[in-house]
């Protein structure tokens, strides 16, 4: 250090760049390995907000519940993880890109519906048609909704910020739909005369065709462990159960039907689908992968299929009299239960978990 | 176009009101009769159908009204960039804002989980409908606020200390204040953390003095994108205000949940003041460089909002339910904020500091004086020289204050209550629960240690209340810890190796800023290992002298 040292001149400007210092180049988070090579806008906004004792949380968890269990435990779930913090989802979602998908998709709705009902089409809808819909899909806005509420439930629970936001993201697609679909029934039922909005509710609880679905949901919303709610949600009941009657069903049947609206609504929950499956696949993958507690991991994974493969199944089944009640058959339901099971063995393929004792039963 | 034709009008068909889409939204829920729904969050409240209506709102109105407001906010940040907001930012306020938003994200993103706690226990699914909007507002603002500190990372001159932001949030001497308040929204009985603490008091009672007081101030400091996002941030908190009511109302007809309702607004009211006002009042007050001297000081805004909205217009009414109010508690708080300097002292303790913190904390100046003595008469007397010497000692190698003899500074115990130090000095209160000795602020936070945290409550058994643990005093872990070891473990040093990310002036200049060898040779201690070791004649002692405080000697 020389003796003497020029003044410091006060530096003008806030702004970045305006003088060269130690640290005045670090504009990244730098306290967490980015998956790919740089870290994602999500990953920004999301890895390491919620803390842990083992990575920074210095003074470890500072409140607990009565019996012990810090504010965040990694036993809330049977699964166990070598390193919960790794997993990313694949949607990348965070607050701005959620709204705006959230929004784009309340817009088209609002738009198919309102053109549909401007021109008079629900209307045009086969009598019958009408009735499945008021019965039917009037009982299973119940589902989605039960759907909505465990994963809302679930994430509480997780070990990461990652994992929680995923499984929010998940919920809130749910709940959404469930509204989609109860303002849809109500609106067409403005235009149809004697249609019964509240049919759907009395069918949900009381019909047998869907109290095998009922139990299935209502035993999702029983589960304790958070993420057998999240597989069970993702992995079983959607695909055998949800796209089953979304896609095997209600998409395939309408346009027979002179329904052109529907399958317009309802195919908002497939793309949300599609985005909470590559979710749940890439955690439970990454669980089944885990060099120290893959084997565990997928034996439970083994036991839930179980639990609620045999549930779903038996819900699937009880749906079969709805196939046959629409004037124009074009649905079957046997080849749409086959699609659903494939659909069930691709999911359990890419996660290497064993499917095959439920859906060969 | 002749009167009252308009294209809407022809082309309009019959809707259904939001009420009505309310109301059918609601029936969605039903009573499980396969399975129960799982009760993993307990609570010793008793729960009964709500009597009030709770807000009417349906998920396709809301997600593009969010998004119509995010859109303002994004347009505004880029807005702030094409003008060049930063050129004339005030440093020493984007500086405290690496703290502010370093903590402020993890207690949002509780505040979502807590809505699962409630969520099961919401009687009635309108309810349940508005806890679920809540859940995704909170993912909101927790994202939006890690993408505004990741806009400043990017764009202000310094951005040492929000790049390693989450990992300082962890583990900062300061930010422990932050996860108490957060961790307060989601461990333990359900109700008193996710209704009363969370929504009765934080949001109902402080949001205004962190998303109104905080943009204005922002916005005096030539920072324009922190009130644009706190702003929208807060346009949400009506509805959440609404659903904790509405949950309360359900929770206050049953006489049994009296006690604990009042047990829980004297934790939470304390507590938040304790929290929030330590850390808000420092940010109003001190990252400010405005000495406008018309302007409401924290003081001031704390009794428009505090006293005048939040005490007499929410609590008192409580009273007719048959629930006891705790007058005193809020003239305490009130006395603590205007006769006991809390936010100075608090500003004291942080600055006093700095090398633990991770970001820049500049001395206060005449202006700065001026101000304070104005707003706050007899300031001069007991911080002027605190704030000279801290102005002298900014230099590179000089003797850091909590280790300089010369200027009579007492480093303070912890609070293990509020996590913030016993800084009104004669309000220490030391006890021993289950066999182990406490320091706490006040009689208050003690209570809530001893009292309000425990299995019984005045004779009732509290089995869902939550418990302190952890390594509540943070000097704890670091004691008989070499300073510059201690920061170095902290992360709290730049990409060189050696200069701190912490520097006690706003000068960008290498060879102003402190490195780790201008702290090394001084060695960190727990005040409460010190005064556990104590014999019980000793202790008295030491306490009867922090009492008395201490007083900075006079610079020259
Ligand atoms: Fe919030
Ligand atoms: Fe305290």
């Amino acid at each position: 250090m020389s003796a003497v040292q020029q003044p410091t001149v006060p530096v003008k400007s806030g702004a970045a760049g305006s003088a060269k210092f130690a640290g005045s180049d670090s504009r990244k988070y730098n306290y967490f390995d980015p998956k790919g090579r740089r870290a994602t806008h999500y990953e920004d906004m999301t890895v390491d907000v919620q803390p842990d004792p083992k990575r920074y949380l210095l003074q470890d968890w500072i409140i607990s519940f009565a019996d012990g269990t810090p504010t965040y435990s990694e036993n809330w779930t049977e699964a166990k993880s070598s390193d919960w913090h790794k997993y990313r989802s694949v949607d990348q979602e965070w607050e701005r890109t959620h709204y705006q998908r959230q929004s784009t998709i309340c817009g088209m709705i609002q738009n198919v519906v309102e053109n549909g009902r401007r021109s008079g089409a629900p209307k045009r809808f086969d009598p019958a048609w009408v009735k499945i819909l008021q019965d039917h899909l009037g009982a299973y806005k119940h589902a989605e909704f039960g759907l909505g509420t465990s994963t809302m439930q679930a994430q509480r629970y997780g070990y990461t910020q990652m994992i929680n936001n995923a499984i929010l993201t998940n919920s809130s697609y749910k709940i959404r739909f469930a509204q989609d679909l109860t303002l849809y029934l109500s609106e067409i039922g403005l235009d149809i005369g004697g249609f019964d909005e509240n049919a759907g509710k009395a069918h949900w609880l009381q019909d047998p065709i869907w109290q095998g679905t009922r139990r299935a949901i209502e035993t999702i919303g029983g589960a304790t462990d958070f993420l057998e709610q999240y597989f069970a949600v993702n992995f079983v009941f959607e695909p055998l159960v949800g796209e089953l009657f979304r896609s095997g069903f209600v998409m395939q049947a309408a346009a027979s039907q002179n329904d052109f609206i529907t399958p317009s609504v309802v195919s908002a929950a497939e793309g949300d689908y599609e985005r909470n499956l590559a979710n749940a696949v890439e955690l439970f993958r990454m669980l089944v992968l885990d060099e120290a507690h893959g084997n565990h991991n997928r034996m439970l994974f083994k036991s839930w299929v179980e639990k609620h493969g045999s549930l779903a199944l038996e819900a699937a089944h009880n749906l079969q009299p709805i196939w046959s009640q629409p004037r124009v058959k074009v649905a079957h339901f046997t080849e749409a239960l086959e699609l659903a099971k494939n659909r069930v063995r691709a999911i359990a393929a890419e996660t290497d978990i064993d499917v095959r004792h439920v859906l060969e039963a | 176009m002749p009167d009252g034709i308009s294209l809407t009008k022809i082309t309009a068909q019959k809707g259904i009101s939001i009420g009505e889409a309310a109301k059918r939204v609601a029936d969605l829920g039903w009573t499980p009769s396969y399975v129960q729904e799982a009760m993993t969050f307990p609570t010793d409240y008793k729960i009964k159908k709500a009597p009030r209506d709770p807000m009417k709102q349906v998920l396709r109105s809301y997600f593009p009204m969010q998004e119509e407001k995010d859109n303002r906010v994004y347009g505004a940040l880029d807005a702030a960039l094409r003008g060049d907001m930063f050129r004339n930012v005030e440093p020493r306020w984007v500086e405290w804002m690496k703290l502010f938003l370093a903590i402020i994200p993890f207690p949002e993103i509780s505040a979502a989980r807590s809505m699962a706690m409630v969520a099961r226990l919401a009687p009635g699914e309108e309810l349940r409908t508005g806890f679920t909007m809540q859940m995704v507002d909170e993912f909101r603002h927790s994202t939006i606020q890690m993408n505004l500190k990741k806009w400043y990372m990017e764009n202000y001159i310094d951005p040492a200390g929000f790049d390693i932001t989450e990992a300082a949030f962890g583990r900062c001497y300061a930010t422990t204040i932050g996860r108490q308040f957060a961790e307060g929204f989601v461990t333990g009985d359900a109700i008193t953390s996710a209704n009363i603490y969370l929504t009765v008091v934080a949001e109902t009672a402080f949001t205004n003095t962190l998303f109104v007081a905080m943009p204005s101030e922002a916005a005096r400091n030539g920072d324009y994108a922190l009130p644009t996002v706190f702003l929208s941030v807060q346009s949400d908190e009506s509805r959440h205000i609404g659903n904790g009511h509405s949950m309360l109302m359900s929770l206050i007809n049953d006489p049994d949940n009296h006690q604990l309702i009042e047990r829980d607004l004297r934790y939470a009211f304390w507590q938040n003041h304790a929290i929030v006002d330590a850390a808000i009042g420092v940010l109003i007050e001190y990252a400010t460089t405005d000495r406008d001297k018309n302007k409401e000081s924290y003081a001031e805004l704390w009794h428009r909002w505090i006293y005048e909205d939040y005490y007499r217009t929410y609590m008192l009414p409580l009273e007719k339910y048959g629930i006891k109010i705790h007058h005193d508690d809020v003239s305490a708080a009130w006395d603590r904020m205007v006769k006991k300097n809390y936010v100075h002292k608090t500003a004291q303790f942080f600055s006093v500091g700095w090398p633990l913190n991770f970001w820049r904390i500049e001395a206060q100046t005449d202006k700065d004086f001026e101000w304070f003595e104005h707003k706050y008469p007899g300031w001069y007397a007991e911080f002027g020289d605190y704030w000279k010497w801290y102005a002298k000692l900014s230099k590179p190698g000089e003797t850091i204050m909590t280790f300089n003899t010369e200027t009579g500074y007492i480093y303070p115990h912890r609070c293990w209550s509020c996590m913030v130090p016993c800084l009104i000095r004669e309000e220490i209160v030391c006890d021993e629960v289950d066999g182990k000795i406490y320091t706490y602020c006040s009689e208050l936070c003690h209570w809530t240690h001893k009292t309000a945290f425990s299995a019984e409550y005045e004779g009732r058994s509290t089995p869902a209340m939550g418990r302190f643990s952890g390594r509540r005093e943070w000097e704890d872990c670091y004691h008989g810890w070499d300073l510059a070891d201690a920061i170095t473990d902290l992360g709290f040093v730049r990409d060189d190796g050696k200069t701190l990310v912490p520097q006690p002036h706003l000068r960008f200049d290498d060879k102003e800023m402190w490195t780790l060898d201008h702290v090394r040779g001084h060695t960190l201690g727990s005040p409460l290992r010190t005064i556990r070791a104590m014999t019980p004649e000793a202790r008295e002692t030491h306490l009867a002298e922090y009492r008395k405080g201490f007083k900075i000697n006079p610079l020259n």
